[in-house]
């Protein structure tokens, strides 16, 4: 472009025109390259706008303003169409863009896949929450068990048949020791009632305790029986305790466990260390074939040779126990036909219940 | 446990007709007596007495010979062209036991006989068999196959076995029998006598008691056969024998057969009926309680002595078993070779072969007496015999019964099998009076909770056969004889709850006390298990039994204190014998049927006792129930039992990040199995430190870390199995595991609350430092070092963070050498770090890097 042509700052046509050629420039570029070469012709510093501005100083002193004015605010319009065009095509650019960077977000997204708890495991801390809830607390005890505490203690005479029923693995003597004709006088313990002898001698009374854990009774597996298997104990010592509390322990208990319509039902049956004594049946409304009792434990009032052989003095107190079958629980609340599948250790059992139960 | 056909039953109390089992199992339940199983004889249809009129041996090819046979089965015969039952039906039947004449027993077109096995008319060797002439094993009355049943033979007498009679019914085929469990503190239950009282209190319906010697059963008779008891070594000071009644019973047919209605019962009962004799007896004991014997009077010599054995002594008893017997097991002996020196049996378990009733047997002594419960249980349990009639001593027996047992028992022998009963009786009573129980009646509302008026407790402890002096409180209650398990207060509550019924008793949820929650250590444990599992580990459970050989596969070293195990006396299973002394030698096994089930990629977690012996004790004194050890006596106990600490054990197999859309799956490796460890760590607030060890077992030598708490206790191990275990376990290659004494963890941790440092809001400056050190050296002790540098730097304690994130050997930097990169983030609580300060800090870890493990700055 020569001087000759050079657009006069003050020819107000050849400016109106210069803005127009930029004006449509702008608006036919169709990306943001395109736009920046249009850019560039129209407000570079070669482009005419430009050379007419840098004109004005070359003027007299009267034209400067008049030229000023004019040139500026054409300057001025055709920048504002860029920004505004800028803005328009940034905004496509990135809406593309979007589409562009969409994915399969149904592939699946589990790199760290979640483990699971054993069901007997959830469920026992579940029935220690019920308890804890109702303010009882939770006792332990070992499950390789003096004879004293599995049998003596909760009024299992050394000749009592009830002794012999309970199907009890014995422990062996240490080797080479001077043992007595009847053994080491350890078993593993066939019940969680121990457990109550040992609560009643460490902490006194009153006292109101659950305990849940495992027991052992020389019972092949197989679909109903295992010889490891867990029970929750329950024992409560008190003024002025009687069945009836035993009664409503059971059935918020039953409630918790199986929903509002579960209740319990008492029948007269026989343990050493409870008197009266009962079995427990429990009004079961998810019961296949339809409501129906179902066996669910056995429970009683402590017998005072038991709380006398914890040194607890049963003219003044009383209290009352329940047992029952943790993995029978289980089985009933979700449907579990065979014993093994609990026993066996197959991650795909537990990995069926990774919710709370 | 006992078997009740309900007619039997109803000779003691009055049965509505239409009883069912079904209804009778409800009834008794209420009371406490729960229903085992309901057995019926599983024949059904017609079964109809038959006469046979025709019989006709026909030989067969295949060398049998069958009998084509005209059978006059009354109303069931084919009808005649005027539509009469005239024409008899034609049988085939192999059997050869029977003529012309006889009345047999025959399953008619569409019974079924236990099997199941349904009856039709059918083709066979060139005749249509129009039904079955039945067996008694056929019928399930019994073992008996040789022949078929001819109802004479039985003593079913011809005015009772017309042609087309119901021999379901005369057989007592349409009897229900109704199982019982009993409890081991109801033993008048294993009789008809009991379990008709336990009805009538479930029910109300009228009760008849045939156990109440009337004035003839007890009237004075000249004494008879001599009986001495000789007992001065009683168990726990109670006499082995206070009651022993002998009855001479002489010219009976002492092995005939017995008649058709007790058989019948004692079958239904699930005894096998035997000769009179035998069966008279056992039919007595059944019907009220009290076990009897019979002895061949010919074979035995006066006095008969009731002594305990002497050690070493010897007998073979009734089930051919020859036994050496113990000083404290009670015999029944005679004089023959001396006085006492033979020996009848074992008193109250079972008799011996000397003196059994056999073919030739007239004369009886019948023998009724009363053994120690005590006494009983040991010997049936020493000898593991368990008879009968020990099953009913053990439980306790009604001293009262033994006059009208013997007195029932001679009348059912002459009545069945002729001759006479001796009019002299010897009774040797040493049993006294029982002592009264002293009872507030007011014990009875106090612990069940329903106010029964006093005249409800008196009236229910009258019905129970009590005798009850009510003058003055305490009342005193004479219990009855055959309920020897009636001993205090609480005994009778029981019995006034349950006749009362339990139904009665309300509902009340006691007020709540006060409790505290979780212990720390149980919300410990829950936390552990919950953060494996949201690990992706899933939690298994196994049992504690192991063999030797699973140590041994494990490579523990012979002197693993791991071996010193407890060992059970009575294993399930005789290969596994010991109790674990750590969770992964069963846990592996866990793993290993998983991985043979087809999961192979596989995380799995436990938490578990295990049992350690120790050096001494594992021997606890016996002591009595029923009163409070003294605190060291009960020290002594505790000390016996083992340590049980509590671990908790994983094995990961496989990929621990499975491949995807994202790329490969990552395998397991030990630093997984540490991370676990230290993850289990975290979770209950113990920092712990790691080191090689290059000796334990099941752990790869080089790919092993032990994990030590602050306080010094080594509380677990982690990482590569031994590539050996892999192999013996068939685990897929490169499985890791840990270990962790989780008692010794929760121990090390400390309950003190977190103190919570304020959080700075300053800049943080990002240091990197990469160190050359030998590559022996640990990175652990690296990480100290850098640790330790920045506190002495002029700075101060200002590490925010520090990361280990390079690993480098190579040219670079030479032979034998590591570099270890670390991101270091440097922040202090009040002000920010200057640039020379972050320089410091930088220079003053190099410096102790080196001055520790002669760490160079990487150039």
């Amino acid at each position: 472009m020569t001087s000759d042509t050079t657009l006069s700052p003050l020819d107000a046509d050849g400016v109106a025109a210069a803005v127009d050629a930029a004006l449509a420039a702008v608006a036919a570029a169709g990306d943001l390259d395109a736009l920046k070469s249009a850019r560039l012709a129209h407000t570079g510093d070669a482009s005419p706008l430009a050379l007419a501005n840098r004109a004005i100083g070359a003027l007299p002193g009267p034209d400067k303003a008049a030229a000023g004015k004019l040139v500026g605010q054409a300057r001025g319009r055709v920048n504002a169409a860029i920004a505004a065009r800028t803005a328009e095509l940034e905004a496509e650019r990135d809406a593309r863009v979007l589409v562009e960077e969409a994915v399969d977000v149904t592939l699946p997204a589990e790199r760290h896949p979640l483990g699971a708890r054993h069901p007997l495991s959830t469920l026992q801390e579940r029935i220690a929450d019920v308890f804890v809830a109702m303010g009882w607390e939770i006792a332990e005890g070992p499950e390789l068990e003096a004879e004293w505490f599995n049998f003596d203690a909760l009024n299992f005479g050394v000749d009592h048949p009830a002794r012999q029923m309970q199907d009890t693995f014995f422990v062996a003597p240490p080797a080479g020791a001077d043992v007595p004709e009847d053994g080491s006088g350890l078993v593993l313990r066939t019940h969680t009632s121990p457990v109550q002898a040992r609560t009643l001698l460490e902490r006194g009374v009153p006292v109101y305790i659950a305990c849940p854990g495992k027991v052992f009774r020389t019972d092949a597996l197989d679909a109903t029986h295992t010889p490891v298997f867990h029970q929750v104990e329950g024992l409560a010592v008190d003024k002025g305790l009687t069945m009836a509390h035993l009664k409503g322990t059971l059935d918020h208990f039953a409630r918790a466990m199986f929903g509002p319509q579960a209740r319990t039902r008492l029948r007269p049956s026989f343990f050493p260390f409870t008197e009266p004594s009962a079995e427990m049946d429990l009004w079961f409304p998810q019961k296949k074939g339809g409501p129906g009792w179902i066996e669910w434990g056995g429970c009683g009032m402590v017998n005072p040779a038991v709380l006398r052989a914890c040194g607890v003095d049963p003219d003044v107190y009383s209290g009352y126990a329940f047992g029952m079958g943790i993995e029978r629980t289980l089985m009933l609340r979700h449907g579990i036909a065979d014993m093994r599948d609990m026993v066996e250790g197959d991650v795909r059992f537990s990995q069926q219940f990774r919710t709370v139960i | 446990m006992p078997r009740i056909p309900l007619t039997w039953l109803g000779d003691h109390v009055d049965l509505p007709a239409d009883l069912t089992a079904e209804t009778l199992a409800a009834d008794l339940v209420r009371v406490g007596l729960e229903e085992e199983a309901i057995h019926s004889s599983g024949v059904t249809g017609p079964l109809v007495v038959g006469q046979v009129l025709e019989l006709t041996p026909e030989p067969q090819k295949n060398g049998k010979t069958i009998n084509w046979c005209r059978v006059d089965v009354g109303a069931h015969n084919d009808l005649d062209e005027a539509g009469e039952p005239t024409v008899a039906r034609g049988i085939v039947c192999g059997a050869h036991n029977f003529g012309v004449g006889d009345r047999v027993v025959v399953a008619l077109p569409g019974a079924v006989l236990p099997g199941p096995f349904p009856i039709a008319a059918r083709k066979t060797y060139g005749h249509v068999s129009d039904g079955m002439i039945c067996s008694a094993r056929e019928l399930g009355l019994g073992e008996d196959h040789a022949g078929i049943i001819v109802l004479s033979r039985l003593g079913h007498g011809d005015d009772v076995t017309a042609p087309g009679t119901d021999a379901l019914r005369l057989l007592g085929l349409a009897d229900e029998v109704l199982e019982i469990n009993v409890t081991p503190d109801r033993g008048y239950c294993f009789s008809m006598r009991g379990v008709a009282r336990e009805y009538a209190h479930s029910t109300g319906a009228r009760f008849t008691d045939h156990g109440l010697p009337s004035d003839d059963v007890l009237r004075e008779r000249p004494p008879g056969f001599g009986v001495e008891i000789d007992d001065d070594a009683g168990v726990h000071d109670v006499p082995g024998c206070d009651r022993f009644v002998a009855q001479v019973v002489r010219g009976v047919a002492a092995s005939a057969p017995s008649p058709a209605w007790l058989q019948r019962r004692l079958t239904q009962a699930g005894m096998r009926p035997i000769g009179l004799a035998v069966d008279v007896t056992n039919y007595v004991m059944l019907d009220l309680g009290q076990p009897m014997h019979a002895y061949d009077l010919a074979t035995l010599t006066a006095p008969v002595v009731v002594r305990r054995a002497r050690a070493g002594e010897r007998t073979t008893t009734l089930d051919g078993v020859e036994r050496t017997l113990d000083a404290q097991d009670l015999l029944v002996t005679d004089s023959t070779g001396g006085r006492a020196a033979r020996v009848l049996g074992i008193a109250g378990v079972m008799g011996g072969a000397d003196s059994e009733v056999s073919d030739g047997t007239t004369d009886l002594l019948l023998e009724a007496a009363h053994f120690d419960a005590v006494s009983v249980a040991r010997s049936s349990r020493r000898h593991r015999l368990s008879s009968e009639a020990s099953k009913r001593f053990e439980r306790g027996v009604d001293p009262r019964l033994a006059r009208v047992a013997v007195a029932r028992a001679a009348a059912l022998l002459v009545e069945h099998g002729g001759g006479t009963v001796d009019d002299a009786l010897t009774d040797v009573d040493r049993t006294g009076a029982p002592a009264p129980v002293a009872f507030d009646p007011a014990q009875a509302g106090r612990l069940v909770g329903v106010p029964y008026t006093d005249e409800e407790v008196r009236s229910t402890l009258e019905e129970i056969g009590c005798t009850v002096d009510a003058s003055a409180v305490p009342w005193r209650v004479v219990v009855p004889t055959w309920r020897p398990d009636l001993l205090a207060g609480v005994d009778l509550v029981e019995e006034v709850a349950r006749l009362r019924g339990y139904d009665a008793i309300p509902s009340i949820v006691p007020a709540a006390p006060t409790g505290s929650g979780l212990t720390r250590s149980q919300r410990q444990r829950r936390a552990v298990a919950d953060g494996l599992a949201a690990a992706g580990l899933v939690e298994v459970l196994s049992y504690p039994f192991v063999s030797a050989a699973q140590l041994d596969a494990l490579g523990l070293a012979a002197d693993d204190e791991r071996r010193h195990a407890v060992r059970l006396v009575n294993p399930l299973a005789d290969g596994q014998p010991l109790m674990r002394t750590d969770l992964l030698v069963t846990l592996l096994e866990t793993a290993r049927r998983n991985v043979a089930r087809g999961t192979t990629d596989l995380g799995v977690f436990e938490l578990g006792l295990v049992t350690l012996p120790g050096a001494d004790g594992g021997v606890a004194p016996r002591l009595p129930g029923g009163v409070r050890p003294a605190d060291d006596v009960l020290a002594t106990v505790e000390a016996a039992v083992p340590h049980q600490p509590l671990h908790v054990a994983g094995v990961l197999t496989g990929l621990v990040e499975p491949a995807g859309h994202w790329g490969p799956g990552r395998r397991a490796d030990h630093a997984d199995a540490i991370a676990l460890v230290q993850r289990v760590a975290q979770r209950v607030g113990v920092e712990l430190a790691v080191a090689a060890d290059g000796e334990r077992a099941p752990f790869h030598p080089g790919r092993c870390a032990r994990l030590t708490a602050p306080t010094g206790a080594v509380v677990g191990h982690a990482g590569e199995l031994h590539p050996q275990v892999v192999a013996a376990l068939d685990l897929p290659a490169r499985a890791v595991a840990f270990e962790v004494d989780l008692t010794a963890l929760l121990a090390a941790s400390s309950d003190a609350p977190v103190e919570a440092t304020p959080v700075s809001t300053f800049p943080v400056a990002k240091e990197d430092v990469a160190l050359v050190v030998a590559s022996d050296v640990p990175a652990a002790d690296v990480l100290a070092a850098v640790r330790a540098g920045v506190e002495q730097s002029p700075a101060g304690d200002v590490l925010e963070d520090v990361r280990l994130f390079d690993v480098y050997t190579g040219d670079q930097i030479g032979e034998g050498r590591t570099s270890l990169a670390f991101a270091l983030r440097l922040r202090a609580p009040d002000r920010t770090l200057t640039a020379a300060e972050t320089a410091a800090v930088r220079d003053a870890v190099v410096a102790e890097a080196h001055a520790r493990v002669g760490a160079e700055l990487r150039a």
